[in-house]
């Protein structure tokens, strides 16, 4: 499975506004697939940043790095996947989303792309 | 004023952005029902003017009002962070609380009103069937005690820490997995986390963000907000089910913001 086809099984997830694969040493955009006008960029960057940060604190606590991060908002939510390879695979969605079925789409996904 | 003046206010405010016009603009966006502007307009003034208790209380009348009982009660709390005697807040809170099916202290709340307020008739008028239907009756030299937070927080020690904004401990602690002493770390660690949840949530167009899950390895974690200034982080083993987890913060932060709240 390419990786387009890995982020295009997430967006097809209802709720789900967009899904990238992204560098997380510098946060930048590997593959995208955004379902209406989000800037990839910054969601990259913006995702890298904070799973660092999260990063930091678990590496504080002795811990290895989790395996799915979740921001969750009023209006929509953030998650987050590291996968192999440098590489972490994000997804952007309503509050509505089906988190459990995203939930896997992106562990899986994190598989596929090593 | 009324609703006709809202054309000729929004055009001074757009002239003007840091005018308090903000105030009437917003409040008559909600008297018509407008919630969503009315909270565009104030939250946007409350931010620019974050030490003006009115801008805080008419941005939680308005967050009321759309059924965003927690975000209110966040910003009344604000309020009175700001301004301990405000009586709106007080009784907004008290209305919260009643909601909320806390009548206790809905109860409390509404007293504090009503002794800032003397002259509100309909106050104390509520405030009489709130105490008959309670069936409460003074005790003089009682008061009951806050909370402690750290019973629901830290059932095991250090897996539960509150932290403030900037990083100090406020209650609880965590421990690193090998056994020694990490809340400092951590509280540090949870101020940028916090900060950077912000930037993220605003420039992704998240909304105002509740909740970071962290799953995996061997433990899972649960980031919350239990008042604007407050940061709760509860963890268990990964044994414990990410959802049961999430149920667990769920209580953890409701107790932590009312120990908050009795602190203020």
């Amino acid at each position: 499975m390419s990786l387009t086809d890995t982020l295009d099984t997430l967006t097809r997830i209802a709720g789900v506004r967009g899904a990238l694969l992204v560098s997380r040493e510098d946060g930048l955009v590997v593959a995208e697939a955004l379902m209406d006008s989000l800037d990839g960029a910054a969601v990259a960057a913006l995702a890298a940043s904070l799973t660092q940060r999260i990063g930091g604190m678990t590496a504080a606590l002795g811990h290895p790095e989790g395996v799915l991060v979740q921001l969750t908002g009023s209006e929509g939510a953030l998650l987050v996947a590291p996968a192999p390879g440098g590489l972490l695979v994000v997804a952007i969605a309503a509050a509505d989303v089906n988190a459990g079925e995203l939930r896997l789409g992106l562990l899986a996904a994190a598989e596929q792309s090593a | 004023m009324t609703s006709d003046d809202i054309p000729a206010l929004t055009a001074q405010l757009a002239r003007d952005p840091s005018s308090l016009v903000f105030l009437p603009l917003a409040e008559l966006l909600r008297r018509r029902g407008q919630f969503e502007s009315a909270l565009t307009v104030a939250a946007q003034g409350a931010g620019r003017y974050p030490e003006m208790a009115g801008a805080w209380d008419l941005v939680a009348r308005i967050q009321s009002d759309r059924g965003e009982g927690d975000l209110a009660f966040d910003a009344w709390t604000t309020v009175l962070r700001l301004a301990p005697e405000h009586v709106g807040a007080h009784k907004g809170l008290a209305f919260l609380s009643y909601r909320a099916g806390d009548h206790a202290r809905s109860l409390r709340y509404m007293q504090r009103a009503a002794e800032l307020s003397p002259e509100d008739a309909p106050l104390a008028a509520a405030l009489a069937r709130a105490r008959e239907r309670a069936g409460a009756r003074p005790i003089p030299g009682y008061a009951e005690p806050a909370p402690d937070p750290l019973a629901v927080l830290d059932p095991e020690a250090g897996r539960a820490v509150l932290v403030d904004r900037q990083g100090r401990i406020l209650a609880g602690g965590v421990r690193a997995a090998d056994g020694r002493d990490a809340a400092e770390a951590v509280a540090a660690a949870l101020g940028g986390i916090t900060r950077e949840a912000d930037r993220v949530a605003r420039l992704l167009g998240l909304g105002a963000w509740r909740r970071i899950a962290l799953e995996g390895g061997p433990a899972h974690f649960e980031i919350r907000l239990p008042t604007v200034d407050a940061v709760l982080l509860i963890t268990r083993p990964s044994e414990v089910p990410a959802g049961r987890l999430a149920l667990l913060a769920d209580r953890a932060t409701a107790t932590a913001r009312r120990w908050l709240e009795e602190l203020r």
